[in-house]
């Protein structure tokens, strides 16, 4: 397996098209623009279509749309531009439309800044649009996971018939690492994946099929009500789909929980602190939803003497599932940035060592 | 083993090319794990560019970071700015020719290239980027010679005209980084 050296952004991309995507609509917006620009030019490549809409709104409803006919779709946009996809994103969870889309967040709220940031774990996880709706949300800490996650996402939004989204961050989007590519899906495979969709995509008419209806909402309180519990039996099934990395946790007394960017720059400082002596480890939600609750909630806390959550998120926002987790066991502090400056491991370096003293 | 590099200066000196090339070369020659990392305001020319290359046997954590093993400086506002990330013991190498202050520290090493007097000599200022990698290159020995030098010639790709130019602009800056190094 040889690796290539790609930047996040045009990685994502790249694995969206290997596993199957063959329509996206966007916006530009830094720091995610590496996105649309390279699939402006890859897409066409493989019989895709590639479209600049005039907005985030008219984007992401031709996603909407694309993803209807049982079509891999996909969107991106960064922060505040995801904010003005919510209500698309909102009907498709309630019309059950399988999609993917990136957030490569920047500095909130409002415009906040171009520089990267981890301010948008709240509207990701919880309430991504009006409804109450969820979806399962990603946080790659690298390039490579940023890959094998995109990748992997479209089977999973096609598994739910429900959203899934990619939450990354500006330095994931922008730094380029070495990574191995999936394979690309053929043309017949990509084929096969929109024909499993035929019972209830929007393919056009033929009697065979019967007729498709897309149903964002109903008439009948009652059906919408049975809507939302089929949403809820969908949610309660992901909890075989957590994914987290573990490091060093088995004997530590402090524990690191952190996601994404911060994640793997915690990582190097539990190293660093590991060979000062000091037991921490890390605990890193790879799915951010559903939240690796489990893995908190089952360390020893006669050993655990404190947590400290890192993010870059000004108050910070993951904590509150931290605490969920923690049920007042022992005490959990903060380690923060915000706005665009980026953690650095110096940061989280001291800020463990003042709990360890 | 982990190093990290800081490489600053104005946009068009080639600093982000350096940088690329420096981690292909790490990516497609070696074993290691590299991250490249632009950073870059909404300026454009004649702003200021820099990015960070990180180089490591394990996996790496922070892909720029607020303490460098190694800055790379083109001229005199960066090394002001950036003189403060390098670490006690760590390495400066500073385009001498146009970053003239005097270097405030007594703490690290100093390798002092002209590098955009040098690249005129040659007959193309663009150049001076390649000099200065080799500088790098030639004091560090962080990846092998003839790898950078594959990728340089890879990059060129069908410019094939300025590959002698590029081959002496290296060269001269091997000379300088390894001379600097006994």
């Amino acid at each position: 397996m040889s690796r290539i050296f790609l930047k996040g952004c045009e990685a994502i991309a790249e694995a969206a098209v290997r596993s199957g995507c063959r329509f996206f609509a966007g916006y530009p917006i830094t720091p995610q623009n590496e996105i649309p620009e390279y699939l402006s030019r890859r897409l066409p490549e493989v019989g895709g279509t590639f479209v600049q809409g005039e907005s985030e709104v008219a984007s992401v409803n031709m996603v909407y749309g694309a993803a209807q006919t049982g079509t891999r779709a996909m969107t991106s946009s960064s922060s505040c531009g995801i904010s003005l996809k919510s209500e698309a994103i909102s009907f498709c969870a309630s019309a059950r439309i399988p999609m993917v889309y990136a957030n490569i967040a920047r500095g909130g709220p409002g415009i906040g800044s171009i520089h990267p940031a981890q301010q948008d774990y709240m509207q990701a996880t919880k309430a991504s649009g009006n409804g109450g709706f969820r979806m399962m949300v990603f946080a790659p800490a690298t390039v490579q996971e940023a890959v094998d996650m995109t990748y992997a996402a479209f089977d999973y939004a096609q598994r739910d018939r429900n959203p899934v989204l990619i939450l990354a961050d500006g330095v994931l989007g922008t730094i380029m690492e070495p990574v191995v590519l999936p394979e690309l899906r053929s043309e017949q495979e990509v084929k096969a994946l929109k024909d499993a969709q035929r019972d209830w995509a929007l393919v056009g008419h033929n009697p065979a099929d019967g007729r498709a209806f897309i149903k964002p909402g109903r008439w009948s309180t009652l059906d919408q009500e049975q809507a939302c519990k089929d949403n809820e039996a969908l949610y309660a099934s992901w909890e075989n789909d957590v994914q987290v990395e573990e490091y060093l946790v088995d004997d530590a007394q402090y524990i690191i929980t952190a996601y994404g960017i911060s994640g793997r720059i915690a990582k190097s400082a539990v190293n660093k602190l590991r060979a000062e002596g000091i037991l921490v480890g890390l605990i890193r939600p790879k799915t951010v939803s559903p939240f690796p609750y489990g893995a908190i909630e089952q360390l020893d806390y006669s050993r655990v003497k404190a947590i400290l959550d890192v993010e870059m998120s000004i108050p910070a926002q993951m904590v509150f599932d931290v605490k969920l987790a923690v049920k007042d066991r022992c005490p959990i502090h903060t380690c923060l940035r915000s706005g665009g400056e980026i953690m650095s491991r110096e940061k989280i370096v001291e800020a463990v060592r003042a709990l360890a003293q | 083993m982990e190093r990290n590099l800081m490489i600053a200066g104005f946009g068009g000196q080639g600093v982000m090319v350096m940088g690329k090339l420096l981690s292909y070369a790490t990516c497609y020659s070696t074993d290691k794990n590299v991250t490249f990392f632009p950073s870059y305001g909404a300026e454009q020319r004649g702003g200021t560019a820099n990015c960070y290359v990180v180089i490591s046997d394990e996996d790496i954590g922070a892909p720029l970071g607020d303490i460098m093993d190694d800055l790379i400086v083109m001229n005199g506002p960066s090394l002001n700015k950036f003189l403060y990330k390098l670490r006690p013991g760590g390495t400066l190498y500073v385009n001498s020719s146009i970053a003239k202050d005097p270097i405030t520290r007594d703490d690290i090493t100093v390798v002092q290239a002209p590098v955009t007097e040098l690249a005129l000599e040659l007959g193309n200022a663009k150049v001076l980027n390649v000099i200065m990698l080799g500088v790098y290159i030639g004091f560090t020995d962080v990846i092998p010679e003839d790898v950078v030098w594959e990728t340089i010639m890879q990059q060129l790709g069908k410019k094939e005209a300025l590959i002698p130019l590029n081959k002496q602009a290296f060269a001269k800056g091997l000379e300088i980084g390894r001379n600097a190094r006994k």
